[in-house]
């Protein structure tokens, strides 16, 4: 009886057992049904979406830098090339005590301490994470050096790179530019235009000069690499890759012998030269004195070289060409006279009789000539080969500021050029719309006298003089000043031509125009003020000499060079163009408180017109003058202005 | 010849052959994916041959070792266990920042790994005794021997392994006969005491539960491993990206892919046909547990047979659970799949002790 209760019990047992059992059976089934819904969740239903994410884990994309094109000049002189070497970089964000790593690395390497502070700067303006360059080109042996040491500099990196470099030096450097690294604002600006993309591999960019104005025909076009990486980052294989297009090639129409033999000419004077070719617009020469050496700034310029540069009286960083600007003198003269005779004032056989100072209807004030006693009798062709301030001061008068200033301004005066480089100014043609803007102050009818001798709010760039300059040698057809002359695409390698683009046709009386030149054309001569400029030259040269006041002079006070501080002397200007029948060169020169136009610049332009017409070398590299020193004695015979 | 086939047969006489089959299937698959998890490591095989054949062992040993022989030194183990378990509080070794293994001089133990046995066995045993009428006491003294261990392996900290322990001493309490109003009641003051749990969680815990919730809040951190394992197994597909084919596995982007995330490279290169087909192969062997469990011959042999075959469920369902992201991460591995012996001798042990009461049965009632 016993037994049986217990079998019995035990299968009432047995059942309930099995019953529970049922029940965790069930509940084992409802979550694996959990974990299959969670799988098909997964692996069917979000499948491009984890599949996405899985392929962006493993590739990712390594941008491979093109080949930036090279400049060269019209002759084929390479101005600008790129070359391998090895760079030693660290990347701050993985490196834990920063200046022990640099010590360390002294000890295989050498790191001077412009490398430290060049470092220091470009660390300040990168982030963490970038691979900032402590010493560039290192040797083979350096390389070798720190390879063996590698696994003790975490963080710390050799890399073969491309740069970039100057040969020609300091030569053209303001018209070449240079590239820098790429900074915030680079970037932002990238953004902006939408070229970001193209720069993932690239860590320089034209920051100015051709250098910057062609950024997007040098650099070329990035490549790209889909490389398989791990979880650390390491490149596992390569799957497929874009192969870059290598930037274009630059053929400027510069030559570089003839820029080299201007640069010579200004010897330590400051100042600018711009040498265009009157029938194409192509620039021939770009001076800017004195110049620097581009080839610091390509890796950021140590603090001490950008002290030196920056701080320089001389202000070699600026520009001179397209930002310096001076007030044109007498230089103006010859497009007021143009503007006269258009104007149907003063053609032949018109003269006035000079007492050496003009006076205004109803006043005393005597607006002085530059020659005490004046130059006697003066017709127009006269006027401007003896550059008579009488005879303007008339003219001026007659004509009004206004019409002046419309008529002039065709010649590229208060405007643009419109040269292929970044920064131009545009200087300044008044008129008393801009007067009474600027200083809310009416227009005076003496300052129309002052402007008409290129003096007063006048200003001017080298860059617009010369371009006057050879749109008057071209009888008034203005062509776009290119430094560009052709373009040579980084695969093909055939040259692409830039054609001349034609700005402007200035519609002039033929005869006019020649009345002008033959004035220009006898100022080179004898009686000129630039006599000793055309002395012995086998070829034609008109000309026109120019001094801007750098300080005022008070009436009645007599200029008197050797009193005057050397920067508070007048700059020398010089406008020519050559030969003057069938000209093939028209320049400007500048010469800094250099004094009187033509002894001061016209030598500088002889020598440059001499060289590109004639081949003609200047006979021995010019004497170190001072520029505290006198002019040369023979050129005292040049009247003044 | 008959001699050796006589000998075999008598070595294979308490093997359970199905259960043996489909042990032995899921076991090499596991050594496929774990030549792929290791980056084609053969080290690595040959280390998880030796546990695999250690685990066989273990598995012979247990399965000739008759049922009520178990049901004898159950109380023993389970206070050696104690005993070990208190050692490992007071002069355990530390690594990782936890206190889980015991030197012995002769080797180092585990003892938590013990405890997984030794506790379904202790309540099978309890519950055995005591088996004509239950009464609340019963189910106070049983919490009791399992809250015990429960609370030193809690302490080391072990979370994935006091979870299984709490399991397998839960599953003997439920299919001993727990009152379905006093689990209602339980979960209701678990319920309550959730906010008081949670505060008594160590951080990495709480933030592990955290990430589960919202992977995306520490992507690199805390949550990377969450997402990664994700991303394999989603990117898996249907049919899977093939063996030795997982980017994500082969590329390093999974963590802990040999082991607790082994998963992750299973569900990469045999996408959700694989899931499946896996699934459906620990359903079996699950089926096959609850089967010798619901013919056991005494309430030892059920409750014990039974609580084995819903640990391995557990062991399942909360790794690929927290694999595929619907659990948070604790340190369960796969069974018998995941690289690693202690855990897959414990597991062997679990099934030679299923063999031996499937195939002792009949010389117990004759």
């Amino acid at each position: 009886m016993n037994s049986r209760f217990e079998l019995r019990n035990h299968r009432q047992e047995q059942h309930y057992f099995r019953l529970r059992l049922g029940v965790a059976g069930v509940v084992m089934l409802i979550c694996f049904g959990i974990l299959a819904a969670r799988f098909v969740h997964l692996q069917l239903l979000r499948y491009d979406y984890y599949h996405t994410l899985a392929e962006n884990n493993r590739i990712s994309l390594v941008p491979i830098a093109p080949t930036r094109g090279l400049i060269m000049d019209r002759n084929g002189v390479v101005l600008a090339h790129n070359f391998f070497a090895y760079t030693l970089e660290i990347t701050p964000a993985k490196v834990k005590d920063l200046e022990q790593t640099i010590n360390d690395i002294a000890t295989l390497v050498e790191v001077s301490p412009s490398d430290r502070k060049r470092f220091k700067k470009l660390r300040e303006q990168s982030h963490e994470f970038e691979s900032i360059p402590l010493r560039m080109q290192l040797s083979e042996t350096e390389a070798a050096r720190f390879a063996v040491s590698r696994y003790r500099f975490p963080g710390v990196e050799i890399r073969s790179r491309l740069f970039r470099h100057y040969p020609q030096g300091p030569l053209g450097a303001h018209l070449i530019g240079y590239i820098g690294r790429i900074n915030d604002s680079d970037q932002q600006s990238l953004k902006k235009s939408g070229e970001f993309p193209n720069y993932l591999g690239s860590d320089h960019i034209g920051k100015s000069g051709v250098e910057q104005f062609y950024e997007r025909t040098l650099h070329g076009i990035t490549g790209t690499q889909q490389v398989e990486t791990d979880a650390d980052g390491h490149a596992v294989r390569v799957l497929s890759s874009t192969a870059p297009v290598a930037g274009d090639n630059l053929v400027l129409s510069i030559d570089s012998k003839l820029q080299d033999i201007a640069e010579k000419a200004f010897g330590v004077r400051r100042g600018a030269l711009v040498a265009l070719d009157p029938n194409t617009g192509q620039v021939l020469a770009y001076v800017s004195m004195p110049t620097f050496d581009p080839n610091l700034f390509v890796n950021g310029i140590d603090p001490d070289s950008w002290k030196a540069l920056n701080e320089s009286l001389d202000k070699p960083l600026i520009n001179r060409p397209l930002r310096g600007i001076y007030p044109p003198g007498s230089t103006f003269k010859p497009f007021v006279a143009l503007a006269g005779l258009e104007a149907g004032r003063r053609e032949p056989p018109f003269s006035i009789s000079d007492p050496g100072f003009y006076k205004l209807a109803g006043s005393s004030h005597r607006y002085r000539d530059w020659k005490p006693g004046g130059h006697g009798i003066v017709d127009m062709r006269k006027a401007i080969t003896v550059s008579c301030d009488t005879f303007f001061y008339g003219l001026a008068h007659e004509l009004g500021i206004e019409r002046m200033s419309d008529f002039i301004g065709h010649f590229s005066f208060g405007k643009k050029t419109g040269i292929d480089l970044t920064g131009e100014l545009g200087g300044l043609l008044p008129t008393p719309a801009w007067k009474k803007k600027r200083f809310k102050q009416p227009w005076y009818p003496g300052e129309t006298l002052i402007v008409g001798i290129g003096q007063g709010y006048t200003l001017t760039t080298p860059m617009q003089l010369a371009q006057a300059t050879a749109i008057l040698a071209n009888n008034g057809i203005a062509y776009r000043p290119r430094l560009v002359s052709g373009i040579q695409p980084g695969g093909s390698g055939k040259l692409r031509p830039v054609t001349p683009e034609v700005l402007d046709r200035i519609k002039l009386d033929p005869k006019h125009v020649e009345l002008v030149k033959l004035g220009m054309m006898d100022v080179t001569q004898p009686g000129g003020t630039a006599s000793s400029v055309g002395a012995g030259a086998p070829y034609l040269i008109a000309a026109k000499t120019g001094t801007a006041q750098v300080v005022g002079i008070k009436q009645n006070e007599k200029y008197n060079e050797k009193n005057v501080a050397e920067r508070h002397r007048d700059h020398a200007l010089f406008i020519a163009y050559a030969p003057a029948e069938s000209p093939k060169i028209a320049l400007a020169v500048i010469v800094e408180n250099g004094g009187h136009g033509g002894s001061a610049a016209g030598p500088i332009a002889r020598q440059v017109m001499d060289y590109y017409l004639l081949g003609k070398e200047p006979p021995a590299p010019p004497p170190e003058a001072s520029p505290n020193a006198a002019p040369p004695a023979e050129e005292e015979t040049d009247a003044h202005d | 010849m008959p001699t050796i086939r006589f000998m075999f047969k008598q070595l294979g006489k308490h093997f359970d052959q199905f259960l043996m089959g489909v042990l032995m299937l899921t076991m090499t698959v596991a050594l496929l994916v774990l030549f792929s998890a290791s980056g084609q490591s053969m080290d690595r095989m040959s280390a998880q041959m030796v546990n695999i054949i250690a685990g066989l062992a273990a598995l012979w040993v247990f399965a000739n070792i008759p049922p009520q022989h178990l049901q004898r030194i159950a109380v023993p183990l389970y206070l050696l266990g104690m005993v070990l378990l208190i050692g490992v509080f007071f002069f355990g070794d530390v690594s990782k920042g936890a206190r889980r293994w015991l030197d012995l001089g002769v080797a180092r133990i585990q003892p938590s790994e013990l405890m997984k046995i030794a506790v379904p066995m202790m309540l099978a045993w309890y519950f055995d005794r005591r088996d004509q009428s239950l009464r609340f006491s019963d189910y106070i003294v049983a919490a009791i021997l399992l809250m015990l261990p429960l609370g030193l392996v809690l302490k080391q900290p072990d979370l994935g392994t006091s979870l299984l322990i709490g399991a397998s001493g839960f599953y003997v309490l439920f299919l001993a006969g727990l009152s379905w109003r006093l689990m209602g009641g339980l979960a209701l003051g678990a319920a309550a005491a959730a906010p008081f749990l949670w505060n008594m969680l160590h951080d990495y815990q709480r933030r592990r539960i955290e990430i589960l919730l919202d992977p995306t809040q520490d992507p690199l951190g805390a949550g990377y491993h969450t997402i990664q394992a994700t991303i394999a197994l989603g990117s898996g597909g249907l049919s899977g990206k093939g063996w030795l084919n997982g980017t994500q596995s082969q590329l390093d982007f999974l963590p802990e892919r040999h082991t607790d995330f082994i998963f992750a490279v299973f569900g990469e290169e045999f996408g959700l046909v694989g899931n499946l087909l896996l699934l459906l192969l620990f359903a079996i062997i699950i089926g096959r547990g609850m089967m010798i469990a619901a013919n056991g011959q005494n309430a030892f042999c059920r409750l014990l047979a039974g609580s084995i075959a819903l640990t391995f469920f557990t062991y399942a369902f909360v790794n690929m659970g927290m694999v595929s992201g619907i659990l948070p991460v604790v340190g369960v591995p796969l069974p018998l799949i995941s690289y690693g012996g202690t855990s897959l001798v414990t597991l062997m042990i679990g099934f030679g002790i299923l063999m031996s009461i499937q195939t002792h049965k009949k010389l117990v009632t004759s």
